[in-house]
């Protein structure tokens, strides 16, 4: 948008005092010299994307928040290396945690230590929350768009159907659908788990989408002969990033909560003993919540969410600084001028 | 009335489409129940003809495999709204869905709907009155602690709740609706009983779940609290109650509405989870019973059932939010989102 502005100014002026000194000419004609490059328009949104970063990372939660879950990654990339897989050896029967050096952790009833169970049980996490959040966001993202977008029927279309998902209870289809189908590649089973997560989100997006589509860019598009999706790819897309990161960022955490409770409940099928659900069910079988003694069995998978959990809510809340901060400077710029 | 008219289409295609939802899975899945029944049939009878084998299949889902697919439809859709949800293969053989259903649906909507209640309460008070503090040490504690609170799934509240007030204070018990030793009926033993049992799932639902809305009023009331009426009521020397009571809370509470209306079905969605960790013997035990079975007419009859409760639920909860906020039955394609 700059650019454009700066390029308008010596238009309105005094057309001989030139900034580049050459003839004066007929104004329309001097703008279609200037055109934006590809890499011009490049540059300009890497430099816009690591000032939008910059002022996220001023705000301490998302500090937090980005923290943890590159903690997160790094110990599904690299841990695994670093800690060898849990073994039936690992050590005795339900072996106290924080006691000896070799098990940091306990092990469980079969011997398995726990700290490896943790770690190796990441890589595939992620992937699941990965796969599920991509997923719903990019339905979303498509519904909500076009049919804020495009109004009229589509729209009542796209809203009546947006407003069903929300309203089928999510758990319980997923459960009757993982019974029935038995998925194991995380993948999968990610993008099971937010099956209809993308409502909630495509509802946000749309009511966000009408309010941008009455700015005057977006009416000058549509004059230039902008066809709809580019429109949308180009004008709207872009303003909506930041909140479907956050949106992202949100279901993410929801495919954890419901993959967790599946595996948990045994619904979805065992493929490995290493999944956060599945030490979960396996501590719980053996009674561990009714005694005091076995009660870390369950408290270490626990704490893996909790915080996984923690931490993007906390990346998101950082992020809705952004989006607020973004919403209120730009209205100041106007007011500036 | 057009927003009455159009609350109940929506419902309407709802159930349409659960029921459908059902059906597909049902029949069309690939290795699922019709085709897993028929063949578990052919090899357990070898005797039986394909006619014996098709009545018995109709008996249990309600469809004959052998018509045409739209004939299925039409027989399978006229029989669940005559209530006829099939009868169970696994569970209990024979018996119909319904009946093992009909004495679980008054636990859950005990459990749940007062817990979706008192959630929404809660959260309404306490928002309201962090708005009024804003930036006090109350404010920004409660804030932060409800964030922490928020990020903790429902089931994992459940089991860190039985850890420390049933196994280790002993207070509560963690399983069951009641003691056999008290009579049901209008009694304070049996009474207090019951409400023993329903504290903890109660609980876990409510301390997990009132941070997100209660966040969500806590910055309407403040955006509200800034707006010219609320200074034009102050001038006019109106008691302060009255503006808390019929400006602020009032018109701060309607985005919130929305949001509580959504968390019905989340909830009693999530009855499945939450009532197999404590053993509670609502609708969503017997469908988890149904789905460790691979019951599946009593899995789909349990999943229509969920699905119906959440629609009624919605769509009286609609209504009254037409009741509260006028524009929404008024006014035409303008919703408040």
């Amino acid at each position: 948008m700059k650019p454009t502005e700066d390029d308008r100014t010596p238009m309105t002026g005094d057309p001989n005092a030139r900034a580049d000194g050459g003839t004066p000419e007929i104004p329309l004609t001097s703008v279609s010299e200037e055109r934006v490059t590809r890499r011009d328009r490049l540059e300009d949104s890497l430099a816009e994307r690591w000032e939008t970063f910059l002022l996220a990372w001023s705000d301490w939660r998302f500090k937090i928040g980005l923290c943890i879950i590159l903690g997160y990654v790094l110990v599904g990339t690299l841990g695994v290396h670093l800690i060898g897989e849990p073994t039936f050896y690992d050590g005795g029967k339900w072996d106290k945690p924080f006691q000896g050096s070799e098990n940091l952790l306990g092990t469980n009833q079969h011997g398995e230590s726990i700290l490896g169970s943790l770690v190796h049980s990441t890589p595939d996490m992620l992937l699941m929350l990965l796969g599920g959040a991509v997923f719903a966001t990019s339905v979303a993202a498509f519904i909500g768009i076009l049919a804020g977008y495009k109004g009229g029927r589509v729209d009542s279309i796209l809203t009546t159907l947006t407003d069903t998902a929300m309203m089928i209870p999510g758990l319980p289809l997923i459960i009757v659908i993982a019974a029935i189908w038995e998925p194991t590649n995380p993948i999968v089973v990610g993008i099971l788990v937010s099956i209809n997560a993308w409502a909630g989100v495509a509802r946000s997006l749309r009511s966000q989408v009408l309010t941008i589509r009455e700015e005057s860019y977006v009416e000058a598009s549509r004059i230039m002969g902008s066809g709809s999706l580019s429109i949308m790819r180009r004008d709207i897309t872009p303003q909506l990033l930041p909140l479907i990161l956050i949106n992202f960022v949100m279901s993410g955490r929801g495919v954890i909560f419901n993959s967790v409770a599946l595996y948990f409940l045994g619904v979805l099928p065992i493929t490995s003993a290493e999944n956060w659900g599945v030490m979960l069910n396996e501590a719980y079988s053996v009674g561990a919540v009714t005694s005091p003694e076995l009660f870390y069995t369950l408290l270490f998978p626990l704490l893996a969410i909790v915080l996984l959990s923690w931490g993007l809510i906390m990346l998101s809340q950082g992020l809705d600084r952004v989006v607020n901060v973004r919403a209120r400077a730009r209205h100041e710029g106007e007011v500036n001028e | 009335m057009n927003y009455f008219v159009k609350r109940l289409g929506r419902a309407g295609i709802t159930l349409f489409l659960v029921v459908a939802i059902t059906f597909g899975l049902t029949r069309l899945m690939p290795g699922g129940p019709v085709a897993s029944m028929r063949g578990k049939l052919r090899r357990q009878n070898p005797s039986m003809t394909t006619e014996q084998i098709n009545q018995q299949v109709q008996a249990a889902v309600g469809v004959r495999p052998d018509s045409p697919l739209y004939v299925q439809f039409y027989n399978y859709v006229t029989g669940i709204f005559q209530g006829d949800f099939g009868q169970s293969i696994a569970l209990s053989p024979g018996t119909p869905v319904m009946d093992l259903y009909i004495s679980a649906i008054p636990w859950t909507l005990f459990v749940l709907g007062t817990a979706t209640l008192i959630t929404f309460a809660i959260s309404v008070t306490l928002g309201a009155l962090l708005a009024y503090k804003e930036g006090s040490k109350t404010d920004v504690g409660l804030s932060s602690i409800s964030i922490v609170l928020n990020s903790i799934p429902y089931y994992v509240a459940a089991i860190l709740l039985i850890g420390v007030f049933a196994t280790t204070l002993d207070w509560l018990p963690f399983q069951g609706n009641r003691t056999l030793e008290t009579t049901p009926g209008f009694n304070i033993p049996f009474m207090v009983d019951v409400l023993r049992h329903a504290i903890l799932p109660m609980l876990s639902v409510i301390i997990t779940g009132f941070g997100a809305q209660m966040l969500g009023m806590r910055s309407n009331s403040i955006r509200v609290l800034g707006e010219d009426y609320i200074r034009v009521a102050r001038l006019r020397m109106l008691p302060t109650n009255r503006i808390a009571t019929r400006y602020v809370a009032r018109n701060a509470i309607l985005p919130i509405y929305t949001g509580f209306i959504i968390s019905i079905g989340f909830i009693l969605g999530g009855s499945v989870i939450l009532e197999e960790i404590f053993r509670y013997p609502g609708v969503g035990r017997q469908f988890f019973a149904a789905v460790s079975q691979r019951d599946y007419p009593v899995m789909m009859g349990g999943f229509l059932l969920i699905s119906f409760a959440v629609v009624i639920a919605v769509f009286i909860a609609d209504l009254t939010y037409g009741l509260i906020d006028p524009r929404a039955s008024a006014g035409g394609d303008n919703e408040a989102y």
